[in-house]
């Protein structure tokens, strides 16, 4: 950078000879590995020009647990569980596309009301991911309240988690085939108690950052990405729609039975930091809507597969049968062995297009499970997006672009 | 669904003559192999062809297969929003043959690239920035190839004396276990001890008779 900034500031001693004054070097600057606005361990290396971004280079790998090669270590039922540790915050998303990869392998079905328990998760789901983020990216701009407000309602959201799982936050609840258990009495009711009254918290925060003008100052205009631009990078989820392309996966490509609920698909215009944090406001209504139609249209039934090659027994049939017994210990040891195949399998998680690339050889392990991160895509862009902005907004941009660490390093 | 995919792969195997070496239809999936020097043309084509339109590459990632010649198969998914269809492009290369870089055509190949790099040792070509992506700064090896171990070689622990992390050789307080689930009645291919002996009785030297091998 030896072409710019030769021009000696005021302050400049006068007595050094100008014409053979140092060439200004651009400020590197490390922004983490611990900083909070870097929603986890990233270690961003920005080189400034001043206050303005030249280039900024993130380095990942921080979180790195190695979890693909783990998953070929495993059998197909082990495997779940690190799929909730990929992005901690959206479990069931991720573990519902590794659930329907391994039934498009299987080539099972899994009962309808296991779709509909998946489904009305997978929306719980969503709520739970976009009040994170949108509360913390309130945060990331200097909004505390809506942080606290939006917490409360996520321990709601948990305790629903905790109540169909038995967890509240890796809950390993969707499994190749169906769900885990049945909902337990009266959850229903209580999901449905909470549609009612979650609408005035989306409110309150809406009232909170959407017009407000520091929030503004700091979002609109920051950040733009155009729709060309955003499909070159990869984008998909919020960070896509937010530039006008109207794609989600579970219209496009339905899944389950989003073929057979209604709801919006909410686009932004600019593309900007505020249109992607309005597309997430209102992808909580819609998941509500969703909600509530799955708690409506919910048939009774069983909530696995009824083939106890790939689903284990109840419990009670345990105590009486032998055939259970051995049924329920080979799953449990040896798993189910899944045809040779391959295929590619995403669901719209809440932060983008979630894929699970998976190559299975015939054995109770997967040969190769490659896992596509939305937040993957999202971060190589951040060069991209935040040259020429201040160093500020580079927060304003990561808190958009809804990144965390799990799912990005595996 | 399966036809609309047949007619795509005929469309574009017939507009790119000698790229596409073979392409199947599972599970709803386009799958198609492809000569590694076409690749370029191949990714150019689907993207910009008006009846193609696969704008988004969704991801890169390879594949180990040890006992094969050209050991690694290197794939390309890719999305086309206004079909509605995915593809699934695969070609084969090994440590040595050098992959051309698709950053020229997707912005977003960058860190695939570099994660098939890191992971794999897949080297790709003008690929503008080629480092370590995942593992540790100064990290050797590359971990999901098959014959890495689970457990590594190193492991990384804090020296009170040194008072920095250091590397040291992993020290595994338990052998790792690997249970092979493959059953005998279901094409097990591993001999069990003594089977040997039934398969093979010439090769064993007739009892009593020592110092007649070499």
């Amino acid at each position: 950078m030896s072409d710019r900034a030769t021009l000696p500031s005021p302050e400049a001693d006068p007595s050094a000879d100008l014409a053979g004054a140092p060439a200004i070097r651009n400020f590197t600057m490390n922004f983490g590995p611990q900083h909070p606005a870097a929603h986890g361990v990233m270690r961003l290396v920005l080189e400034m020009d001043g206050e303005i971004i030249e280039r900024a280079d993130p380095h990942i790998g921080l979180l790195h647990r190695g979890t693909e090669k783990l998953i070929e270590y495993k059998t197909y039922l082990q495997a779940i569980p690190y799929f909730d540790r990929l992005d901690y915050v959206s479990p069931m998303c991720q573990e519902h596309c590794f659930a329907l990869a391994v039934e498009k392998l299987l080539g099972i079905t899994p009962p309808p009301r296991a779709q509909y328990i998946r489904v009305l998760f997978a929306e719980i789901t969503r709520i739970l991911n976009h009040l994170l983020n949108i509360c913390a990216f309130g945060l990331d701009v200097g909004a505390i309240t809506p942080f606290l407000w939006g917490f409360e309602e996520r321990e709601r959201l948990m305790e629903f988690y905790e109540r169909a799982s038995g967890a509240r936050l890796h809950a390993n609840y969707f499994r190749p085939g169906g769900v885990h258990m049945d909902l337990p009495p009266g959850l229903t009711d209580d999901i449905a108690a909470f549609c009612e009254t979650f609408p005035k918290t989306v409110e309150d925060i809406e009232r909170l950052l959407t017009d407000n003008r520091i929030f503004k100052q700091r979002t609109v205009d920051i950040g733009v990405i155009s729709a060309k631009d955003a499909m070159d990078w990869g984008f998909s989820g919020p960070m896509l729609r937010g530039s006008g392309v109207a794609w989600d996966l579970r219209r496009a490509q339905p899944y389950d039975v989003y073929d057979q609920i209604e709801f919006d698909v909410p686009i932004g215009l600019n593309g900007d930091c505020w249109d992607r944090y309005l597309v997430r406001l209102e992808e909580m209504r819609q998941s509500l809507r969703i909600i509530k139609q799955c708690l409506a249209q919910m048939p009774a039934g069983p909530i696995k597969v009824n083939d106890r090659k790939v689903a284990p027994p109840p419990r009670a049939e345990m105590k009486q049968s032998m055939e259970a017994l051995i049924h329920h210990f080979k799953l449990y040891t040896e798993g189910y062995h899944v045809p040779e195949g391959e295929t590619y399998t995403a669901v719209e998680a809440p932060k983008g297009e979630f894929g699970v690339y998976l190559v299975a050889d015939g054995t109770n392990r997967p040969y190769r499970c490659k896992i596509r991160a939305p937040g993957f895509a999202f971060l190589q862009a951040t060069d991209f997006m935040s040259r020429g902005h201040m160093l500020a907004d580079v927060v304003a941009i990561i808190g958009s672009m809804d990144i965390v660490f799990g799912e990005i390093d595996r | 669904m399966d036809e609309k995919l047949k007619a795509l792969a005929d469309y574009f195997a017939a507009a790119l003559p000698g790229a596409v070496t073979s392409s199947e239809i599972r599970h709803g999936e386009l799958a198609c192999r492809i000569e590694p020097g076409a690749l370029l043309r191949v990714l150019g084509f689907l993207r910009d062809d008006r009846r193609c339109r696969f704008t988004v590459l969704c991801d890169i990632c390879g594949v180990d297969y040890p006992d094969r010649a050209r050991r690694f198969d290197v794939v390309y998914n890719l999305l086309s929003m206004s079909l509605n269809q995915r593809i699934r492009l695969k070609l084969e290369t090994d440590e040595e043959t050098p992959v051309a870089s698709a950053v020229g055509l997707f912005s977003c190949a960058g860190w695939w690239e570099r994660e098939a790099w890191d992971l794999f040792g897949i080297y790709f070509n003008d690929n503008p920035d080629l480092r370590r992506i995942l593992t540790d700064y100064g990290f050797e090896g590359h971990p999901l190839r098959k014959d890495f171990p689970l457990t590594g070689y190193v492991e990384l622990k804090y020296d009170e004396d040194q008072k920095r992390v250091v590397y040291e050789p992993v020290k595994l307080k338990q052998e790792f276990r690997s249970f092979d689930f493959l059953s005998p009645w279901e094409g097990m291919d591993k001999i069990l001890p003594g089977d040997e002996k039934a398969s093979a009785p010439d090769e064993v030297p007739p009892a009593g008779a020592p110092g007649t091998a070499p």
